[in-house]
């Protein structure tokens, strides 16, 4: 099947099998390979992507089903200078990661935190998050990278795409 | 000022943020070109004959290029590797006559494209007559249905005797007590993966997600029968091990034995379930804790007995039990110590290392015997600590069971974690919880630990390093360890920062490559700054060395006369500002460059004691981790920033282990946990922010001063948060809940001590 999808604001169209599962079309298809795949089950959030300005799981999605959509991936958040995201820049400030399996998706996924709640407490980050594992930061230092964030505005909640919807 | 001991952000985190890390997976290499997909088909039986594989339908599937079963393997089994296994315990690469464990591989299908393997994989056919399966210890312990009929037991190993039977004689009381250390999966987020290509000189380039190339490339070396100059082994970034990713897995030789068979080059990555079934699985050890000694808090004697579940082939899990016994005295003076072990086969995954490996197991046993036996004395459990915990020591102290501690204060360790808890008033808060009878209570859990790292691991307690500078200005690092989230190359790069003054920036550091690095041990057991930072240390002072030698020739002086100046990355004369050169001019005219090998003095004893703080409902047994304060004592520390990150780590899985995770198997060794949907993974709702309290006691091991780190969470904090949850309802008459300690299991031990039986 025909798919016309946006990723990281660049439009693509591309021949793919129905299964195949937007994870692996942004992977394989795409050579996007930061988005991670974690576990068979929508269970770790490693593939978190943001589809339309909402956080989803890459591997639970088809990628036929995001045709017409604008997906964006941890490689399309830093700006053309190589200006990172407060996003990135909150995780690398507070060592919010350490292997980098799951950063990623867990970037993208505190992103979809901010756009909920601009300003959370330590409590709603985790909640927040909770559907995205991490094995090695004991997530203490992913809870304070998503608050400092959020200290940089709203610009912290928002994909790059979507800021220039707004603009 | 030095740059050692502060809070550098890592290097290495910019390009992990916005394009990601290089994983297995991840790569693109010409070499891969081509690559065909393997797909491994696994036993979906714990235990049973295997009486036929049938590929050929599978070979018939859309896109198959080969697939194979045993018959088409020309390997010779797979080496137990350890000496006091059986030689008819080994495995052999597809299952021949008989299945061990579900997930034991009965046959391999290889294809185009990766969703194509897992279609094929569904074609091939094993008929398996079942067999009864072993599950658990004390089953495998009875000899009744034998593993390896040919090895005419269960039991792979044995080490130590029996207590002698006056053991505890005189002792005013004695407590004995069964426990858990349940087994658990180590579960990186990245999954197992190697991709493996042959060039035209007969080499075979493999690369997998491993926490030490050169030790896996001999292990694949050995298998496959080559010499191991004709493997070339590369470890790319790699998405955490936590001692699982230790040594070759046996598929990592096998994909690279099928890209010869088939002339192309291969890949694989497995996925979630079948990384919880064939990925090795830590702890699995069943406990007998007896502990006797006065009425005023005096132990007097203390006996370990272990038993070992290696599942069904032997791996590491059957040397885990020493390590466990050889830290059996933990912190304390006890006068008598027994330790004894018994390993076992059982029809599940096998056994490997796991973020501790053998010592989280012995710190929470020793830290539940404490508290029973203060519980049975009727005395706060700080204060039977207290009174048994060695006096600090600043030269070697040698324990009964031969561990040589090198330095350590742990009755400090404990008072700061008591004070920075506000133990008094905790206690005084569960008290008048108690007396209002409050649904929610409050438990306050203790345990002190120490621990052993660096420790020799067969190749010495040593590691290799290279330091070169280059003429524009950098330097190059390689290091025979091998990060995999630790941050080697930000600190690697301090520590030749702060000898040379060449910014952290522009220091490249370098792992992972067997070709580049042939020596080296690899991150695993908390040796990597210890050992592999006092190298590159020592390269850099070396380094210095040669330069002063080349500086004297170009400015005609003495080499004694010249000395480092930090601000110009360079030499000067002694005292002459200005007066010098550079290193980056030294490297202009011929390479400045040093190999190193450091040796330590020995293994080191990080140590450290962690208060936890639980509310357990007791209406519903569900504990809630409230707080977590925890002293860590890693000797000297280069950057606290990565320290803390790795307690914070370590920390959030003993809370996982203690309360949460546990592999389980039904009676016909049917994994029950085989997803990241059915396997309890703590996530970020479960856990609190942690409260840690510096602590730093130097060893002289090494010239760094620097202990280990990465372990210390999981060994603190798991018997920790169990002792806090058994505290919450002790006064219910609660004495042991084993781990995990789920809200089933609270409920149900405080309805038997309520209902007046014993809670164990
Ligand atoms: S890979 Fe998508 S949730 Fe785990
Ligand atoms: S940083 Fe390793 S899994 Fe999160």
């Amino acid at each position: 099947m025909k798919v016309s999808i946006t990723v990281n604001g660049e439009q693509r169209t591309d021949e793919v099998e129905p299964r195949l599962l937007l994870a692996h079309y942004l992977r394989e298809t795409c050579g996007l390979r930061a988005t991670n795949v974690g576990c068979d089950t929508t269970s770790c959030g490693a593939c978190t992507v943001v589809v339309d300005g909402l956080s989803v799981k890459s591997c639970t999605v088809l990628a036929v089903a995001t045709d017409g959509s604008q997906v964006t991936t941890l490689e399309g958040l830093a700006g053309p200078d190589g200006e990172l995201h407060p996003m990135q820049a909150a995780f690398r400030a507070e060592h919010g990661l350490q292997c980098g399996f799951c950063t990623p998706g867990m970037v993208m996924a505190a992103i979809g935190v901010l756009a909920d709640n601009p300003d959370p407490t330590d409590r709603e980050v985790r909640e927040g998050l909770e559907g995205n594992l991490c094995r090695c930061t004991g997530y203490h230092n992913i809870v304070r990278a998503v608050r400092t964030a959020a200290q940089a505005g709203p610009a912290a909640g928002q994909v790059p795409q979507a800021q220039e919807v707004e603009a | 000022m030095s740059i050692l001991g502060t809070r550098v952000v890592r290097t290495e985190d910019p390009l992990f943020l916005t394009l990601g890390a290089t994983y297995t997976d991840d790569l693109v290499d010409h070499r891969l070109t081509g690559a065909v997909h393997v797909t491994f088909v696994r036993s979906q039986v714990a235990h049973g004959r295997l009486l036929s594989v049938d590929v050929s339908a599978a070979r018939e599937a859309p896109g198959v290029v080969a697939a194979y079963t045993a018959a088409d393997v020309d390997l010779e089994p797979i080496p137990a590797g350890l000496p006091m296994v059986p030689e008819a315990m080994r495995r052999q690469w597809l299952a021949t006559d008989t299945v061990r464990f579900v997930g034991d591989i009965v046959a391999v299908v290889l294809t185009e494209e990766r969703y194509q393997g897992e279609d094929a994989a569904e074609q091939v056919v094993v008929d398996v007559d079942v067999l009864p399966a072993v599950v658990g210890t004390a089953q495998a312990a009875r000899d009744e249905v034998l593993l390896f009929p040919e090895a005419g037991t269960n039991v792979m190993a044995s080490f130590g005797a029996p207590a002698p039977s006056d053991f505890f004689d005189g002792c005013e009381v004695v407590v004995t007590q069964r426990l858990v250390n349940q087994r658990v999966a180590p579960v990186p987020l990245e999954t197992r993966a190697t991709a493996a290509a042959w060039g035209e000189d007969g080499r075979v380039t493999i690369w997998c997600t491993n926490q030490g190339a050169q030790q896996a490339k001999t292990q694949i070396a050995g298998w496959l029968g080559l010499d191991e100059s004709l493997v070339h082994l590369v470890t790319p970034d790699v998405g955490g091990g936590f001692g699982a990713k230790i040594g070759a897995d046996p598929e990592y030789a096998f994909v690279a034995w099928l890209a010869r068979k088939v002339g192309r080059p291969t890949r694989w990555t497995e996925n979630r379930s079948e990384n919880m079934l064939g990925m090795l699985h830590g702890r699995g050890q069943d406990q007998v804790v007896t502990i006797g000694g006065r009425r005023d808090g005096t132990v007097e004697a203390y006996s370990l007995v272990v038993d070992q579940d290696a599942g069904a082939y032997p791996r590491v899990g059957v040397i885990l039990p020493t390590l466990t016994m050889l830290m059996a005295p933990a912190v304390y003076g006890f006068p008598k110590i027994h330790a004894q072990a018994r390993v076992l086969a059982t029809n599940a995954t096998s056994i490997g290392a796991y973020r501790g490996a053998g010592r989280p197991e012995a710190t929470a046993a020793v830290e539940r015997a404490i508290d029973l036996f203060a519980a049975e004395i009727g005395m706060d459990p700080a204060e039977v600590r207290r009174k048994n915990l060695l006096e600090p020591f600043d030269t070697p102290h040698t324990t009964p069971t031969g561990a040589v501690y090198d330095s350590g204060d742990y009755v400090v360790a404990l008072d700061r974690v008591l004070e920075a808890a506000g133990y008094p008033e905790l206690r005084a808060e569960q008290a008048a919880r108690r007396e209002r009878g409050d649904a929610r209570q409050l438990g306050i859990g203790l345990a002190v630990y120490v621990e052993v790292t660096g420790a020799d691991t067969g190749l010495g307690a040593a590691e290799s390093a290279e330091l070169e500078v280059h003429p524009d200005g950098t330097a190059t690092v390689l290091t025979g360890t091998s990060p995999h989230g630790q941050g080697h190359a930000t600190t690697w790069a301090m520590l030749a920062s702060d000898q040379l003054g060449i910014p952290v920036e522009k220091i490249t550091v370098v792992h992972g490559d067997t070709d580049r690095i042939p020596r080296g041990g690899g991150t695993m057991g908390s040796r990597s700054l210890q050992q592999g930072g006092a190298a590159v240390h020592q390269a850099a002072v070396e380094l210095i060395d040669l330069a002063k030698q080349r500086a004297a020739e170009v400015l005609e002086v003495d080499p004694a006369d010249l000395e480092v100046d930090l601000a110009s990355a360079g030499l000067q004369v002694r005292g002459t500002p200005g007066s010098g050169v550079t290193f980056a001019q030294l490297a202009g005219s011929e390479p400045l460059v040093v190999q190193t090998r450091f040796t330590a003095g020995g293994a080191t004893f990080p140590f450290g004691a962690h208060v936890v703080v639980v509310e357990v409902d007791v209406e519903s047994g569900k504990a809630e981790v409230v707080r977590i304060i925890a002293v860590d004592d890693a000797g000297t520390i280069v950057n606290p920033l990565l320290a803390e990150g790795q307690r914070h780590g370590g920390i959030a899985q003993g809370v996982a282990q203690a309360l949460l995770e546990e592999v389980l198997y039904d009676s016909d060794g049917n994994p029950q946990t085989s997803t990241l949907a059915d396997y309890p993974f703590v996530s970020a709702t479960e856990l609190p922010s942690f409260e840690l309290v510096d602590m730093a006691t130097p060893t002289p091991m090494n010239p760094l001063g620097a202990k280990g780190i990465g372990e210390a969470g999981t060994i603190g904090a798991t018997p920790a948060v169990q002792n806090a949850v058994v505290d919450a309802v002790a006064h219910l008459g609660v004495r042991h809940v084993d781990m995990p300690c789920t809200p089933m299991r609270v409920w149900r031990a405080v309805q038997e001590a309520q209902q007046g039986g014993s809670s164990s």
